[in-house]
């Protein structure tokens, strides 16, 4: 059995595992922490693998490929998986530290580690069909985990979350079967090839379709109003994980069928989808005056960089995208695991209950700076990396008016982030709750949970990772484009499995 | 593609299209339903012409049988639709227990963002105290 095809199939396994061992919370913990852990390490071998022997494929069933369903992984994927699965951990662990696994029934952690299958089998397969397949195992998972406690309003703004995304998921069944129908294959390798066979105009409108689709997935203007509505209502470890991978999701899948599918009569709307994304979304952001809905709003600001990187479709600008998505994971889930850490503290997550935080907890302080400056892209953290190399990419391929947009959209970046600092760890409090007042009245530190902060530091450490280590950062995500606007290597691998 | 299955598609989309755009959550899970299995007729359609046979014995070029894959898509789709809406079906009814009310209201956070106001949505959290006198009904803050 090939190395690709175990960060899908261990956490399935280890679902069942947990949920046969439901009687037990521990059990079920160390059960569901090792499976992801051991999810984590083939994912480094992986992309060990594909960085040195070049990208790695596995038909499974023992069908030829092109008719058995094909998971490859290239260097994209793979960098991808492997900051995904860090982020599944770390949040895993978070919500351990905090105890919202418990209760019954007790499917938190089984339910999760179907969300973590659903996730790598996404970045994974090579297959449309089985994309629809993967979208859909982390999609139910994913609404359990936001249903799953849920009573009154919530149900309500869940309900709009899990309507929007079968919506998107019917369409892109829809889709795949007209690319079967009019090229006869769901296999990403052989669509290379057949799809540019087809009438120009055929292609143009299967490619809106699909883009259409993922667009929706991944929250891009004018599809994202279902987004701010939904995550901020979740339990803060499922909001924080849902906000580092699963719009992530649909920007790799965008990433792969526009390559793919060679959409590029299509980049126009791309461009425009882009620019109006970074802009309306940080707008959005700045009226709000709760962490986790600023913070929702800015997940699609900043996905607008990323499918501004793809709209450029060079070699500079996809390595920007890559690059992108690889700071933004780890940085968004720490700043919502901040924003949980203070929630947990204090008890709310509105900026007019709170203020002082910087000296009744220095430690939030910290822990919210670092990723809060890394995604307004202030030297020299992860985010200045990504938006320097997704900027220049643009300047380069005269793409002003983006170019412009990002910028503008990076100071309003910038201004929400002060407004979360200077309301939450600066002044004082308008209307404080019972335990920041508590805190206040006796001059002491709020109470520091040991885990969660640790799982929140660590990740806040992980961000560090990408400009400490810039040049080999970079250098991969610059082959990874490379890989993914030549297919030759692609289509060789999954041919040869 | 039969014309009288590209017709039914199109008519179980449009009328999906419809019920999805109410405000009633059953009429919502019926819409999302019948657009369901207007894809899986799509995904059959697609399949080649009517009246080949499924399998043929062995030894055969497979030249004269319907193509085996989008009936497998298919398949895989109505197992996974028929969950979809089970689940939907649940969430609707834990919305009618919450609320006895079948209707999809506004987003009361979306109102109060224009007021410069807001809830913090935190009644279901278990970690946090839920103070009454601190969160009135969101619904009248809404009101100017």
């Amino acid at each position: 059995m090939s190395l690709v095809v175990l960060p899908v199939i261990l956490p399935l396994f280890g679902s069942g595992l947990a949920l046969l061992a439901i009687r037990s919370l521990v059990l079920q913990r160390v059960i569901a922490l090792g499976t992801n852990l051991a999810a984590l390490g083939c994912a480094i071998g992986l992309l060990v693998a594909v960085e040195s022997d070049g990208i790695q494929a596995q038909t499974v069933g023992a069908w030829p490929a092109g008719v058995g369903i094909t998971i490859v992984a290239d260097l994209a994927a793979a960098m991808f998986l492997l900051v995904s699965l860090v982020v599944i951990v770390l949040v895993q662990v978070f919500a351990v530290g905090q105890g919202s696994d418990e209760g019954n029934p007790r499917i938190g952690q089984p339910v999760y580690l179907v969300l973590s299958a659903g996730v790598s089998l996404s970045f994974l397969t090579g297959d449309l069909f089985n994309l629809f397949v993967a979208f859909e195992v982390m999609l139910i998972a994913s609404y359990v985990l936001l249903t799953m406690r849920a009573t009154g309003k919530v149900v309500r703004s869940s309900m709009t979350y899990v309507v929007i995304n079968i919506l998107a998921s019917t369409l892109l069944l829809s889709t795949v079967g007209l690319i079967y129908g009019a090229t006869g294959t769901v296999n990403m390798a052989e669509l290379v090839t057949r799809y540019p066979e087809l009438p120009q105009a055929t292609q143009t409108a299967l490619g809106v379709l699909l883009i259409s689709v993922f667009a929706i997935k991944a929250a891009l203007f004018p599809f994202f109003f279902w987004l701010p509505d939904s995550y901020p209502t979740a339990p803060v470890a499922v909001t924080a994980v849902f906000a580092g991978l699963l719009t992530k999701v649909g920007i790799y899948t965008l990433i792969r069928s526009t390559t793919i599918l060679q959409l590029d009569d299509a980049r126009w709307l791309l461009v425009v989808a882009a620019s109006l994304t970074m802009v309306v979304g940080v707008i959005g952001a700045i009226v709000q005056s709760d962490i986790k809905r600023i913070l929702s709003f800015h997940i699609i600001s900043q996905v607008g960089y990323m499918v501004m990187g793809l709209a450029i479709g060079t070699v500079a600008g996809l390595t920007g995208a890559v690059l992108y998505v690889v700071h933004h994971i780890p940085v968004k889930t720490a700043l919502f695991l901040v924003g949980g850490l203070v929630e947990d503290a204090t008890g709310t997550a509105q900026l007019s209950r709170l203020g002082g935080l910087v000296r009744r907890a220095p430690v939030f302080a910290v822990l919210f700076l670092i990723p809060a400056l890394s995604l307004a892209g202030v030297p020299p953290f992860s985010g200045f990396l990504a938006k320097l190399s997704v900027i220049v990419a643009g300047l380069e391929a005269e793409e002003y008016v983006m170019v412009a947009a990002s910028l503008v959209a990076s100071l309003f970046t910038i201004f929400s982030m002060s407004k979360i600092w200077a309301g939450v760890f600066w002044g004082t409090a308008d209307d404080p709750t019972p335990a920041l007042a508590e805190a206040e009245a006796n001059e002491q530190k709020l109470p520091v949970h040991p885990v969660t902060t640790a799982a929140t530091a660590t990740l806040v450490l992980a961000t560090l990772i990408v400009p400490i280590f810039g040049g080999t950062v970079f250098e991969l995500a610059e082959r990874a484009a490379l890989q993914l606007l030549d297919s030759s290597d692609y289509i060789e691998a999954v041919m040869n499995s | 593609m039969s014309i009288v299955l590209a017709v039914l598609v199109a008519w179980l989309f449009a009328v999906g299209t419809y019920l999805v755009l109410q405000r009633a959550l059953t009429r919502i899970v019926l819409g999302l339903g019948l657009m369901s299995h207007g894809a899986i007729l799509l995904l059959v359609a697609v399949g080649g012409r009517a009246g080949r046979p499924p399998l043929v014995g062995k030894g055969d070029d497979g030249a004269g049988i319907a193509a085996p894959l989008p009936q497998a898509f298919a398949l895989t789709a109505i197992v996974i639709g028929f969950g979809m809406t089970a689940f939907l079906l649940a969430l609707a009814y834990k919305s009618w227990v919450g609320t006895s009310d079948d209707e999809v209201q506004d987003d009361v956070e979306d109102l109060l963002s224009g007021l410069g106001g807001s809830d913090d949505g935190s009644d279901d959290e278990p970690w946090v105290e839920f103070e009454a006198e601190d969160h009135p009904d969101v619904s009248k803050r809404a009101k100017p």
